[in-house]
C-alpha cells in the first residue's frame, strides 16, 4: 500500500506540488493524469524514492520512504519497485539480455545467479522478444525496446510498479500489448499499478484515476 | 565487481572504434619513450660490446664509421678495398696479428666474409653442424644466415652478381657448405664464411677452366707459344670449386694488390697497439687506423642527444594527448548523463557508477599498456637491427 500524506515537492520557485493525502491499495491499478508539468512523474520519482520530498510523508506498505537515508531508500527500490520510463531508457551497449538483468548487475543486493537469468529469459519469451536477447536495442522496434524496459522493471519481481507513460512513444498495437503486459503482472502477482498516462483510451482499464490538476501549484 | 567490470567491458567493445582511438594513443605515449629508451640502450649495448672486442681496425681512408660497420656488422656499403700487403705489413711490423676481412659479396642478400680461420678464434666461434672450411670453394654459414638460405652441411650457396648487366663483372659461385656455425646472437648469425682466396675467386681474380694442354680443349687454342697458351672464350671456366677441378683454380697476377676490405689487427699489447696506430698518422698513408669502440662511442653519443630531444618531444606531445583523452572522457560522461542517471533511478548507487566508469579507464589503459609492452619486447627483439640498418642508411 502506498501513502501520501501531506506531501510538498518545491522545485526552485516555480514548481511546487502539494498533495494532501493520497493513498493506493495493494493490487490496485491507477492512472496519473493531468497537463504536463503537473507532477505526475515527480511524484512517481517521489513514490520511486528518486527524490525527496520538502516536507510531508510517504510510506511503502508501511515504511516511510522519506525518511529512510539513500542506500536503503535505493534498497527498497531496486528490492519493492518497479520502474518503466516513456524513453525506454535501455543502455544502448548492453544486449537484450543484458538490459533486462541490469538491475542485478548495479546493485550488491541482488544476487545473479542461473535463476535468475532464465527468469529473465522467460520472461522476454513471454513479451515475444525471446529471439532477439543478443541485440542490441538499436536494433529493435519502438514497441521490442519498450517491451524489454518492462521485462527489466518486472524481474526482480517487484511488489509495486511505477510506469511513466509507458505506451507515449508507442503505436495502438504496440501500447494495448504493453498494457497487457504490466496488467497480467499486476494480477497474477497482487501487485500495485500506477501509471502516468495522456492516453484517455486507456483509462477505462484503470480502477482509479487521479487528477493531478488539483495538486500542482505553480 | 564482476558485474561493474562486465558492464565497463561491455561499453568498451560497443565503442570499438573509439575505445581503439584512445588505446593507440596511449599506447604510443607509453610506448614511445620506452621503446626508444630500450632501442638504443640495447643498441648502445650490441654495438659497443662488439666494437669492444675488436680493438683496431685498419682499413682505406675514408669514412671510419662505414668501415667499422662494415667490417664489424656486415652492413653497409662495401669501403675501398685497401691491397693485401697491408695485411702483410701489419704481420711483418711484429706489433700485432692481422685478421684479413673481404666484405663485399652477397649471396641472395646474405653477406659474404672472405677471411682465415684466425677470425673464428678470435670470435670464439665455434662449428655446430658439419665441420670447418678446409678447402677452396667451401664455406660455413651463420645460423641465421643457414635458416635464410636453407641450406646445411653438404649443401651450396650460390653468391650474386653484383649487376646483372655488367657481363665483365663478377660471375656467381657455386660453394659447397661444410658446417654451421652455432648461434651467437651477433652478427657473425648472419654471415657465409669462406676462405679470403674464395672471396678473391667471387672476385674473378682467381678462376678455374678446361685444361688446355687437353685434346677436349684444343678446339679453343688460339696460339701456343711454350708455357703461354691463347684460347678464346669457349674454353669451359667452372663455377663450382670441386675435386675433379680443384687443381686447375689459380691466381693471376701479384697477390699484394688483391683487395682486402679490412684489416683486424690484434695487438700484442697496448704499447704495440699505440705504435701501430701511429703508423698510420701520417697525411701521406693511404690506409687509415681506428679504434671501433671510439668510433662507436662518438656515433652512440650523437645518438643519445638527439634521443633526448625526441624524448623531450614525446613528452610534450603525450602530455597533451592525455589531457585531449581526459577531455574526451569528461566530455563523454555529459553525454552519458542520461545512461548515469538510469543507472541511478533502477537502483545503482553514484559510487557504482563511478566504479563502471573507473573501469572503463582502466580497461583502456591496460589494453594500452600491455599494447606498449609488447611493443617494446618487439623492440628490444627486434631493435638493435633496425638501428643498424637506421644507421648504415642514414
Amino acid at each position: 500500500m502506498i501513502a501520501v500524506t501531506d506531501l510538498e515537492f518545491r522545485y526552485g520557485e516555480e514548481f511546487r506540488l502539494n498533495i494532501p493525502e493520497l493513498s493506493v491499495d495493494r493490487g490496485s491499478r491507477v492512472a496519473f493524469i493531468g497537463p504536463s508539468g503537473s507532477g505526475k512523474t515527480t511524484l512517481l520519482h517521489l513514490l520511486a524514492g528518486i527524490v525527496t520530498p520538502t516536507a510531508g510523508r510517504i510510506a511503502i506498505n508501511g515504511s516511510e520512504i522519506s525518511r529512510l537515508d539513500d542506500v536503503r531508500r535505493r534498497d527498497l527500490r531496486i528490492r519493492r519497485i518497479g520502474l518503466v520510463f516513456q524513453e525506454f531508457e535501455l543502455l544502448e551497449y548492453l544486449p537484450v539480455l543484458d538490459n533486462i538483468l541490469l538491475p542485478y548487475r548495479v546493485h550488491p543486493a541482488l544476487r545473479l545467479d542461473e535463476a535468475v537469468r532464465e527468469r529473465a529469459v522467460g520472461l522476454a519469451r513471454d513479451v515475444g522478444i525471446g529471439d532477439k536477447l543478443r541485440r542490441t536495442p538499436e536494433r529493435l522496434s519502438q514497441g521490442e525496446r519498450q517491451r524489454v524496459a518492462v521485462c527489466r522493471a518486472l524481474l526482480p519481481e517487484p511488489a509495486i510498479l511505477l510506469a511513466d507513460e509507458p505506451t507515449g512513444n508507442l503505436d495502438p498495437a504496440n501500447a494495448a500489448q504493453v498494457l497487457d503486459i504490466l496488467f497480467d503482472y499486476s494480477q497474477t502477482r497482487d501487485a500495485t499499478l500506477v501509471t502516468v498516462t495522456h492516453d484517455h483510451d486507456l483509462l477505462g482499464r484503470f480502477e482509479r484515476i487521479v487528477d493531478f490538476k488539483d495538486f500542482h501549484e505553480s | 565487481m564482476t558485474d561493474v567490470l562486465y558492464l565497463a567491458w561491455r561499453y568498451v567493445l560497443f565503442h570499438r572504434y573509439k575505445t581503439s582511438i584512445l588505446v593507440l594513443s596511449i599506447t604510443l605515449i607509453a610506448y614511445l619513450p620506452i621503446g626508444l629508451e630500450v632501442l638504443v640502450s640495447q643498441s648502445a649495448e650490441e654495438l659497443t660490446a662488439r666494437a669492444a672486442s675488436t680493438p683496431l681496425l685498419i682499413g682505406a681512408r675514408g669514412s671510419a664509421l662505414e668501415l667499422v660497420l662494415n667490417s664489424l656488422y656486415f652492413e653497409s656499403a662495401s669501403p675501398t678495398p685497401m691491397r693485401y700487403e697491408q695485411v702483410e705489413r701489419v704481420a711483418e711490423s711484429g706489433q700485432a696479428s692481422p685478421i684479413p676481412l673481404h666484405a663485399r659479396f652477397r649471396a641472395r642478400g646474405v653477406p659474404i666474409v672472405g677471411t682465415t680461420l684466425d677470425y673464428f678464434d678470435f670470435r670464439r666461434l665455434r662449428v655446430d653442424s658439419g665441420r670447418q672450411m678446409a678447402v677452396l670453394g667451401e664455406c660455413v654459414l651463420g645460423a641465421r644466415a643457414a635458416d635464410e638460405l636453407g641450406a646445411g652441411p653438404g649443401g651450396s650457396v650460390v653468391s650474386s652478381p653484383e649487376n646483372v648487366f655488367d657481363l665483365a663483372g663478377v660471375y656467381p659461385l657455386k660453394m659447397r657448405v661444410a658446417g654451421v656455425l652455432a648461434p651467437t646472437g651477433g652478427p657473425d648469425d648472419g654471415a657465409v664464411f669462406v676462405d679470403l682466396k674464395t672471396a678473391w675467386v667471387i672476385e674473378g681474380l682467381g678462376h678455374g677452366h678446361q685444361n688446355l694442354a687437353s685434346p677436349a680443349a684444343s678446339a679453343a687454342v688460339l696460339e701456343r707459344d711454350g708455357n703461354r697458351i691463347v684460347a678464346n672464350a669457349s674454353v669451359v671456366e667452372y663455377t663450382e670449386i670441386d675435386a675433379s677441378n680443384l687443381e686447375s683454380f689459380h691466381f693471376h697476377g701479384d697477390r699484394a694488390g688483391y683487395p682486402v676490405t679490412a684489416v683486424i689487427a690484434v695487438p700484442h699489447d697496448d704499447k704495440a697497439a699505440v705504435i701501430l696506430q701511429g703508423r698510420y698518422q701520417s697525411n701521406d698513408e693511404p690506409c687509415q687506423s681506428v679504434r671501433p669502440r671510439r668510433v662507436m662511442d662518438d656515433l652512440l653519443s650523437t645518438i643519445f642527444r638527439v634521443r633526448g630531444y625526441v624524448v623531450a618531444a614525446v613528452v610534450l606531445v603525450g602530455l597533451s594527448t592525455l589531457a585531449t583523452a581526459a577531455l574526451v572522457f569528461l566530455l563523454s560522461l555529459r553525454l552519458r548523463q542520461r545512461e548515469i542517471r538510469t543507472i541511478v533511478k533502477i537502483g545503482g548507487s553514484r559510487r557504482r557508477v563511478a566504479a563502471v566508469l573507473a573501469s572503463e579507464v582502466v580497461i583502456v589503459l591496460l589494453f594500452s599498456l600491455a599494447l606498449a609492452g609488447g611493443l617494446t619486447l618487439l623492440t628490444g627483439w627486434l631493435g638493435s637491427a633496425a638501428m643498424r640498418a637506421f644507421i648504415v642508411s642514414s
